[in-house]
């Protein structure tokens, strides 16, 4: 488990990254906390002759939570968005899912950008921000852009930012209602065998808005439209969160790993998204 | 004096010797980072070497081409079989009577096999030179079941005449190892046929893996100027390293030093030789300098020792009120593509002949047949003595199946079943003779503790509830009860390579009365330093904080068999009492001369000798060494000093009773450990704190074995499992609170009474957890399910018996 020889870079500001960005192309690849990168370098699965580390430029680990939006700096750690009481009121559902992310180690260092811009289908971060209508902001040679959390992934490590781009922050929209991310796991550490972000509004009796996104049962996060519309105008009652469920399956295309045969990943996406749902009814 | 003053009970205190709760002398190195492991040897010089490995299970070797390699800047050298065959060291013999390809002679047999050794300056260049080194493969058909390989004509072992005998007797094809039968085949097979009631079942005890936190490796220096060869190693028996080293390689035995330094963990895994060992002394030799050689986590995982891999048919029969008559047990073991396990010669099957368990069952019959595939070689002891997790899972599920043909509760099956006290020492059916137990006051202790009438009412209450819907999950109540059989052994029955399993102390007393003693086993994180010492401070009368405890230098330590198998306590720790009786036994003569009395007028008392009758007049044990230095007593050398090599007479039985409440969610198959409660006889205690510990963590890697942790492979041989992702090694987060209890049978024939206890709670709590699971759905008719009992397992029961319509 010893990674290929890279040339390391450390620049001071984003200028600096984008400069070897453009000299080197896919040869080059920044790194945030590296939990997920270095892994993959060590197993020599990713090549990275030009490795550029984000952790001098600044600028990026802010967490602004305004009146309504929260603007997430890319390399705001999982264990930051855990500490930060003005976020926990504002966007309670954040904390709930960090908290099942990794474990504490893994958490100080991993962060928002890293997890949401690699790609990786067991990410809880990406389903998690398609759930709450997330904007990223990237960054190249020809400035900035914004692109949908829900239109971002195209297959596992696959997503529509460019080689030369970096990923500055994330920007949600305050979240209303209800929330819940529950995830099942085989340990700490482990990535889910599925995962359910659920936020939901409730006026009087009826559901009013639903958003749902589920992780790690297809190569991306699945952000299942046909599940909140399911909910939509009905009292989340039985008939309800049998209609979301399945609509949900539809959406959904796991494969069969360790953790188990696809019957069985289906069955559990099913019971985790009941789960999830009622619990951000209960406290819609 | 002012030691009158003190009284008795506080100079046994101040000794802190058996049965005191004394803190572990090694943990203020190892929790301050202090600790001396393999990889933290640096030499001037040290080259690092590392493998090519195998990416085919199966397949032939048709060039090796290292040109490339050979250019990286920095890499020195690429060994081959064929660099190691004018050596003879292309292969190594195992413990197990066969051989193994030091390196690949022609063809591989396992996914991850050494294929060619890169020497390097470092382990960066090694790594890089490992990209570059060309292997042309040709693929053979592949073979991972036993069962196919019995009846496949793809022969695995090309090299073994496929009509001679092997190590163990005739072998029946290409295939197979070896048939190893204990006890009586026709008179057991007549009882069952005639018997009022038979259960059968068949389970697969799965592959898994010791997993030692701190992975295999080796250090080699060979000196060309002294001729000498310093070996350090993660070697669980330094001494029977060194005996193989020489063998092997022809260099003299008193020409080579074999060291294990500190060792993060062994449990099995670090018994055998491997070829990392090999290929670091020939590098070393090759190139007149130091090599280092240590695993990644993917190599140990994928290619050292692995555990288990038993597929067990099982047939128990009784009379209708549950009486016992009769057990027989078929195994196939998947060995792999070499048979590396780690047995005593004569026990190919290891002591799976344990199988009767704790019951009284007067006919029985064992076969075991082992097999070749392609899989990584092993079959070691995972935490237990030889084969013992397997024979006790077995019958611990054999008694719960026997219970359900027979309609009754499985805690009474096994009381009305049980050893009787006065029926030890008790020879079973087949053939071992169990030293000391007292069953029926563990059992009863343990259920009553747990209040188990009550815990099957709430389960009954439970199964009501989920019929009605109220609840979806299910409740299990996981009973074992085991008998362990550990420290080999007997040298008349047990020996590795043909060394006697025998055990070794010598012991030092220096003048100013603190001491040093060395032994021929090596502490992998058992704490010996501590708990030997409280032998001989009790046995000596010298303070434990004043005795070190040296192990693991094999041109200092006295020549042992090494730490596996719970050994060291029973045969080292026997050992080390003997050797300190020898020194009381001159210790009394000094005393008795500079008391100016009779050698039979003083008697022992702590840490002295006393006169008899006159309390006042003595000799402490610290005057008595000083003496010992000083004193020309006629008849008398001076020094104090012993060793005491011991054969122990028998092996030790220490025994438990294990309760596991478990709730498991029928709908996701996670399993939640409610309470577990552990009762654990190890004859006499030593250090309480010690055993306590000893306990949570064999407890830990039987809740890793029975839930999830698994070495799995594909139909292509590829190792599914090779990373701690897939690998499941708990963590505090999973393991639940446990509760540890005890009572205290000595040994009848150990010095000092005591059975070992590092493994017992790992062959005990393995079918206490399976056990757990299984009977959350016997009300709904399960019978056996295998393990490893993860969520997606526990799932497809679930789902079998219909409880997700
Ligand atoms: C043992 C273990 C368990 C884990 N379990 C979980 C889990 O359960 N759930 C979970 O969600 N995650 C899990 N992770 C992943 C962890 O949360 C990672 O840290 C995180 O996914 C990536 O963050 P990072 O900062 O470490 O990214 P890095 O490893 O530094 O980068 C990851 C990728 O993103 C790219 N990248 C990083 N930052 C940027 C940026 N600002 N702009 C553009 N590209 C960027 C990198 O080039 C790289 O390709 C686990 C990791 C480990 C080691």
């Amino acid at each position: 488990m010893i990674p290929a020889a890279f040339e390391y870079y450390r620049p001071q500001d984003m200028a600096g990254v984008l400069a070897i960005l453009g000299e080197h192309g896919d040869d080059a690849r920044v790194m945030a906390g590296g939990h997920s990168l270095i892994p993959m370098m060590k197993l020599r699965m990713a090549d990275v002759p030009h490795l550029i580390d984000l952790q001098d430029v600044g600028g990026m680990s802010d967490i602004v939570v305004g009146a309504d939006e929260i603007r997430i700096g890319a390399m705001v750690t999982q264990a930051d968005i855990i500490d930060n009481t003005e976020l926990r009121s504002a966007a309670p559902i954040l904390r709930e899912a960090a908290l099942q992310i990794a474990d504490p180690q893994v958490r100080y260092m991993g962060t928002v950008g890293g997890n949401v811009a690699s790609g990786d289908p067991g990410n809880d971060m990406p389903g998690l921000m398609q759930c709450l209508n997330t904007r990223f902001t990237l960054i190249g040679a020809d400035g900035e852009r914004e692109v949908d959390a829900r239109e971002f992934y195209e297959a596992a490590y696959m997503t529509t930012r460019e080689d030369d781009e970096v990923l500055t922050a994330v920007i949600i929209p305050t979240p209303a209602g209800g929330y819940a991310y529950e995830k099942q796991k085989r340990k700490i550490g482990d990535y889910a065998t599925a995962a359910a972000a659920v936020q939901i509004i409730k006026d009087g009796d009826t559901c009013t808005s639903a958003a749902i996104a589920m992780t790690n049962l297809s190569d991306t996060p699945i952000y299942s439209e046909a599940a909140g519309a399911a909910l939509v105008g009905t009292s989340v009652d039985d008939a309800a969160l049998a209609a979301a469920t399945a609509a949900m399956l539809n959406d959904i295309d796991p494969s069969e790993d360790n953790r188990g045969p696809i019957a069985f990943k289906k069955h559990v996406a099913a019971v985790i998204l009941r789960r999830a749902i009622t619990r951000a009814w209960s406290r819609a | 004096m002012k030691d009158e003053v003190i009284s008795r009970d506080d100079r046994v205190a101040n000794l802190k010797g058996m049965g005191c709760s004394r803190k572990r002398v090694e943990d203020a190195r190892f929790t301050q980072g202090k600790g001396n492991y393999v990889d933290d040897i640096k030499l001037d010089g040290m080259l690092f070497g590392d493998f090519v490995r195998s990416p085919y299970a199966h397949a032939r070797i048709k060039g090796i081409n290292a040109e490339e390699a050979l250019k990286i800047p920095g890499v020195l050298a690429v060994l081959t079989a064929e660099d190691l065959a004018p050596l003879g060291l292309h292969w190594m013999p195992t413990l197990a009577g066969d051989k193994q390809m030091v390196l690949a002679d022609g063809k591989v047999l396992f996914q991850g096999q050494e294929v060619a050794f890169v020497v390097a300056e470092d382990r960066y260049a090694a790594a890089d030179g490992i990209e570059l080194v060309e292997v042309d493969y040709e693929e053979l058909p592949v073979i991972v079941d036993p069962f196919e390989s019995l009846k496949s004509d793809v022969v695995l072992r090309e090299d073994l005449d496929p009509n001679a005998d092997g190590a163990h007797g005739p072998r029946k094809h290409p295939n197979h190892i070896f048939t190893w039968e204990a006890g009586d085949k026709e008179p057991t097979e007549e009882v069952i046929a005639n018997a009022d009631i038979v259960a059968e079942e068949s389970m697969y005890y799965h592959r898994t893996h010791p997993c030692p936190l701190e992975t295999c490796g080796s250090v080699a220096l060979m000196d060309k100027v002294n001729g000498k060869l310093t070996l350090w190693g993660t070697f669980q028996a330094p001494h029977a390293i060194r005996t193989i080293v020489s063998l092997i390689s022809g260099i003299e035995e008193h020409n080579i030093r074999v060291i294990s330094p500190d060792i993060g963990g062994g449990f099995g895994n670090k018994v055998g030789a491997y070829p990392g060992y090999v290929c670091s002394v020939v590098a070393s030799i090759v190139t007149g300098r130091p090599v280092k050689w240590i695993e990644d986590r993917m190599d140990n995982l994928m290619t050292t020792a692995f555990a288990r891999d038993y597929w067990m048919k099982g047939k128990i029969s009784a009379t209708k009120e549950g009486k016992i008559t009769g057990l027989q047990c078929h195994v196939t073991a998947d060995h792999g593509g070499f048979d590396a396990c780690a047995d005593p010669t004569k026990f190919p099957a290891g002591f799976m002949n344990i199988c009767t368990g704790s019951y009284d069952i007067p006919t029985a019959y064992l076969e075991v047949d082992g097999v070749y595939t392609n899989k990584a070689p092993g079959g070691v002891s995972y935490r237990c003595s030889f084969r013992v997790t397997e024979a006790v899972y077995f019958i611990e599920r054999m008694i719960e199946v026997l219970a359900i043909k027979l309609n009754m509760d499985s805690a009474e099956l096994r009381r009305i079943n049980f050893i009787k006290k006065e029926q030890f020492p008790y020879k079973a059916a087949l053939g071992w003779e169990y030293d000391s137990g007292d069953y029926h006051t563990a059992w009863d202790k343990a259920l009553k503790t747990v209040d188990y009438d009550g815990l099957r009412a709430e389960q009954a209450q439970r199964v009501e509830d989920f019929k009605a819907g109220k609840t979806r999950k299910l409740m299990g109540i996981g009973l074992s009860f085991f008998t362990e059989i550990v420290g080999a052994g007997p040298v008349k029955n047990c020996d590795i390579l043909g060394l006697g399993m025998f055990d070794s102390c010598e012991i030092r007393i220096h003048p100013t009365g603190s001491a040093i003693a060395r032994l021929g086993t090596i502490s992998q994180g058992q704490g010996h330093a501590t708990t030997f010492a409280q032998i001989l401070a009790s046995e000596i009368g010298l303070p434990a904080d004043s005795i070190t405890i040296e192990e693991g230098d094999t041109d200092t330590a006295p020549y042992g068999l090494g730490t596996y198998g719970s050994r060291s306590t029973p045969v080292a720790g026997a050992a080390t009492a003997m050797a300190g009786r020898k020194i009381r036994a001159k210790a009394q003569m000094i005393a008795a001369y500079l008391l100016e009395v009779h050698d039979n007028d003083v008697e022992f008392d702590v840490d002295r000798f006393v006169v008899k009758g006159a309390p006042e007049r003595f000799k402490t044990m610290k005057e008595i060494a000083f003496a010992a230095y000083n004193q020309a007593i006629p008849g008398l050398e001076p020094g104090l000093e012993a060793v005491s090599y011991y054969d122990p007479p028998n092996m030790t039985y220490p025994f438990g009773a294990y309760v596991c409440v478990m709730d498991i969610d029928v709908d996701t198959g996670v399993p939640e450990i409610r309470r577990f409660y552990a009762l654990d006889d190890c004859g006499t205690r030593i250090n309480p704190m010690i055993i306590e510990g000893q306990v949570h963590g064999g407890l830990t890697e039987a809740l890793a074995v029975a839930l999830g942790q698994e070495i799995a492979y594909d139909d292509m041989g590829n190792c599914k499992t090779g990373t701690l992702m897939d690998f499941f090694l708990p963590t505090a987060w999973e393991v639940p609170n446990y509760e540890t209890d005890f009572t205290v049978t000595p040994s009848p024939h150990h010095p000092i009474g005591a059975k070992g206890v590092g493994e017992s709670p790992h062959v005990g709590g393995v079918p206490c957890f399976s056990n757990a699971v299984q009977d959350a759905f016997r009300p709904f008719g399960n019978t056996h399910t295998n393990m490893p009992h993860d969520h997606w397992r526990i799932w497809k029961t679930a789902n079998g018996l219909g409880l997700h319509d």
